[in-house]
């Protein structure tokens, strides 16, 4: 029998630029049809979720099925509020890095369900381990945005000392971890964390997120296994947003199965969840934590959702994407839908949205007055250089004060160069 | 010849290395459709085919263990991992795997692969875009390590590197992909386009792996360095009025000694100069074989010049980054004794 030539598969989406905008192959099942296992179910016997999604804000904006997690108005209220200020927060900010007030930030733009419902249906001690684009986490948490904004200008009152690239937060006041530029990594430190409260006989459970790119790391998969092994408290987010800077899902294994299904192989629970509806989101995330809570151990949630927004201020899609997906996106605006529910069920209204938007637009001008008093980046230059010596250790060692006080000696020196250079330049006009 | 920056010229070596030979194969983070978030690869997978030059999942370690296999198979992969911050995930698959391939399998298998890698700051890129890890991969045996300073040596040595049949970490100073960055951040950026080493043959050329190159003649001190602090030292030999003698490394390892000591014999000075953190740094190996080679010609202490011993502090960045003044500073030092 003569066999044919192998020949090497390449993934590709179906649309790039100039191409006319086509989601067809996406499935929006109908809101509530997904079932609400209990709590303590076997993992094998909901395989099925992972290919499911689960959904409970209808078409007709009303909240349907099982996984309806029944908030109050005001609750939601709170969420749609937290989900505004959010989106207003990031536009500022990245006005303000195109004005070089910043070097650089990312926007979480029709992702915000995603931050604000999980902060919200998780308990406030609970430990995030967050990637880069959960900036609505700390928003839920109350974080005051003078604080993010002090970061991402690296001014005299950022917390992380000028250290960190902008938005790389760390807030431990806020249970939330160190961001990392390295892409995964909190993964398994979620686990672990989940492990030594666990292990403590604590009652806080820890929540780890990754992008769908980010599946493709090694960290990913020792994570799932920690967390199956150790039966680990932690819930474990893939924030499937379709685009890893210009590559698209199937780049990491979306083509073949769903990043929910990753969990079936590690006998973890999987739910797979519509990430635009933020009663679904919640509804999930309030059912893996509670699965946690008590001892079940981990499940693993594929939010569903799209990057509307760059991958970061350095990136520009039109380069890879069609300009227009995020308008035609199937599963809508978070913001839009959570919007619509409320006026469906007669708890909000248009003026009251237009108030709203006004509101948080002028809370984040004023953190950011607050903020920008303290300076923005390079402006006034910060003036404490001998503090980035500090923290590599405990102690600066004896080697790191020596290269402490050169570095102060070569400043000094340099300005007085400057001066001087300076004073002749004046002395010759 | 044409005038070409560093991202064109490492592109047109790819180009020219696919186009000769089919067995080159390029993929990487973002490399295919989008060529690249620095553009290295811009235009490669439209004229050769998705097949030829395609994009990776996010994971370094999958990277280079495929490019190792792919390089068992007969292929010749060229990779990119997208930032050397980001190499580590890769470290084992580099270190033990594809640097030991040869040795473990007596000849039997090899892994004639190129890894590139943009590196170093300047660029406000914080810790995590910033980093100059190279003498992490010059410790290791079965790799050679290379960094071009110029758009000129970037083709003729990426060149080579792809045509060497053993593994090459090709690291990329990103902060010169555009212009000779000489360390005055407050002064406007020289492009390359005015810049005679932006003059780049657009046909294939090599240059030999394991060769510097004296980019300012001098007899009074040897000021060694590569990638974007020569740029640095040039302008801190031209501040100091000091008769210095520049060598660019362009090549770490395998490292042209017999250079490097024929100038230090001659001038009697030597100052040392990298990026990369202090301690154990590229440096260290630098100055133990000069001590070693020419230690009865030197006339002062050898002087380091390098980054502090902490990560890449964001917003002290021009604190941090070892500046003309303070290359400029040692070479007067070197002269004092």
């Amino acid at each position: 029998m003569k066999t044919n030539p192998l020949s090497l598969h390449i993934p590709e989406p179906k649309c790039r630029p100039g191409d006319s905008v086509d989601f067809s192959d996406i499935r929006v099942p109908a809101a509530g049809g997904v079932a609400r296992p209990a709590i303590d179910v076997d993992a094998a016997t909901i395989r099925d979720h992972a290919y499911a999604l689960i959904r409970v804000l209808g078409d007709d904006h009303k909240a349907v099925g099982e996984w309806n997690p029944k908030l109050s108005a005001d609750t939601l209220r709170t969420g749609l509020r937290h989900m505004v200020l959010t989106r207003e927060f990031d536009e500022r900010m990245v006005k303000l890095q195109r004005q070089g007030k910043t070097s650089f930030y990312i926007k979480c733009t029709g992702e915000e369900a995603i931050g604000v419902a999980q902060a919200m249906a998780l308990d406030a001690k609970d430990m995030l381990f967050p990637s880069y684009r959960q900036q609505g986490l700390l928003v839920a948490r109350g974080c005051p945005l003078e604080r993010l904004m002090n970061q991402i200008f690296s001014n005299k009152m950022d917390n992380l000392k000028g250290r960190q690239l902008p938005i790389m937060y760390s807030e431990p006041d806020y249970g939330f971890f160190s961001i990392s530029g390295n892409l995964g990594t909190q993964y398994p430190q979620a686990v672990g964390w989940a492990m030594a409260s666990a292990y403590s006989g604590d009652t806080r459970i820890a929540a780890g997120w990754v992008g769908d790119g980010t599946t493709a790391e090694a960290d990913f998969h020792y994570a799932l296994t920690f967390a199956t092994v150790y039966r680990a408290p932690v819930v474990l987010n893939v924030v499937n947003n379709q685009w890893a800077i210009s590559t698209f899902m199937g780049m990491a294994g979306g083509e073949r199965a769903t990043f929910a299904a990753r969990a079936v192989g590690y006998g973890l629970p999987a739910l797979r969840v519509d990430g635009n509806d933020f009663l679904a989101v919640y509804a999930a995330t309030q059912w893996a934590a509670e699965r946690a809570r008590r001892n079940h151990g981990a499940t693993l949630i594929e939010l569903y959702t799209y990057r509307a927004a760059p991958h970061s201020t350095s990136d520009d899609p039109s380069g890879y994407r069609p300009g227009d997906e995020a308008k035609n996106w199937p599963l809508g605006d978070p913001i839009e839908r959570l919007k619509a529910h409320l006026i469906a069920i007669g708890e909000w209204d248009e003026a009251r949205h237009v108030q709203l938007i006004a509101d948080m637009q002028a809370h984040v001008m004023a953190q950011l007055k607050l903020a920008s008093s303290h300076g923005t980046l390079g402006d006034p230059p910060p003036d404490d250089p001998g503090s980035m010596f500090e923290d590599v250790l405990v102690e600066v060692p004896g080697r790191l004060q020596m290269q402490r006080e050169e570095m102060l000696q070569l400043r000094s020196e340099i300005a007085a160069q400057k001066d001087s250079e300076m004073a002749a330049q004046r002395g010759e006009h | 010849m044409a005038r070409m920056n560093m991202i064109q010229a490492i592109n047109s070596a790819m180009d020219i290395a696919m186009a000769k030979d089919e067995k080159v194969v390029v993929f990487g983070e973002d490399v295919g459709y989008f060529g690249g978030v620095f553009r290295c690869t811009a235009g490669l997978q439209k004229k050769y085919g998705k097949r030829r030059c395609f994009d990776a999942p996010i994971a370094e370690g999958g990277i280079v263990g495929a490019a190792v296999g792919m390089g068992v198979y007969g292929l010749r992969p060229v990779v990119e991992i997208q930032f050397s911050d980001y190499i580590y995930p890769a470290f084992d698959q580099l270190v033990s795997e594809a640097a030991r391939l040869r040795y473990r399998s007596a000849g039997g298998f090899t892994a004639p692969i190129t890894v590139r890698t943009p590196m170093g700051g300047g660029i406000f890129g914080g810790q995590t875009h910033s980093q100059s890890p190279e003498a992490i991969f010059t410790h290791v045996c079965g790799l050679t390590t290379i960094i071009p300073s110029n758009p000129y040596d970037a083709k003729g040595l990426l060149l080579a590197a792809i045509e060497d049949d053993d593994p090459v970490v090709f690291f990329e100073p990103k902060r010169i992909y555009n212009g000779p960055f000489d360390g005055h951040h407050d002064r406007p950026l020289t492009p390359w386009s005015k810049h005679e080493l932006g003059e780049v043959p657009e046909e294939y050329y090599k240059i030999e792996l394991g060769k510097a190159k004296i980019v300012r003649p001098g007899s009074k001190v040897t000021v060694i360095a590569y990638g974007t602090m020569v740029h640095v030292c040039l302008a801190a030999a031209e501040e100091s009025g000091i008769d210095a003698e520049v060598i660019d490394l362009r090549s770490l390892l395998p490292l042209d000694l017999d250079t490097l000591v024929a100038s230090v014999k001659k001038t009697g000075r030597c100052v040392v100069v990298h990026e990369a953190t202090k301690t154990c740094g590229y440096g260290a190996e630098l100055v133990s074989l000069i001590q070693e080679h020419c230690f009865y010609h030197l006339e002062a202490p050898i002087e380091r010049v390098t980054g502090w011993d902490t990560p890449y502090p964001h917003a002290y960045e021009w604190d941090y980054f070892p500046g003309p003044y303070r290359v400029s500073r040692a070479i007067k030092k070197v002269m004092e004794d």
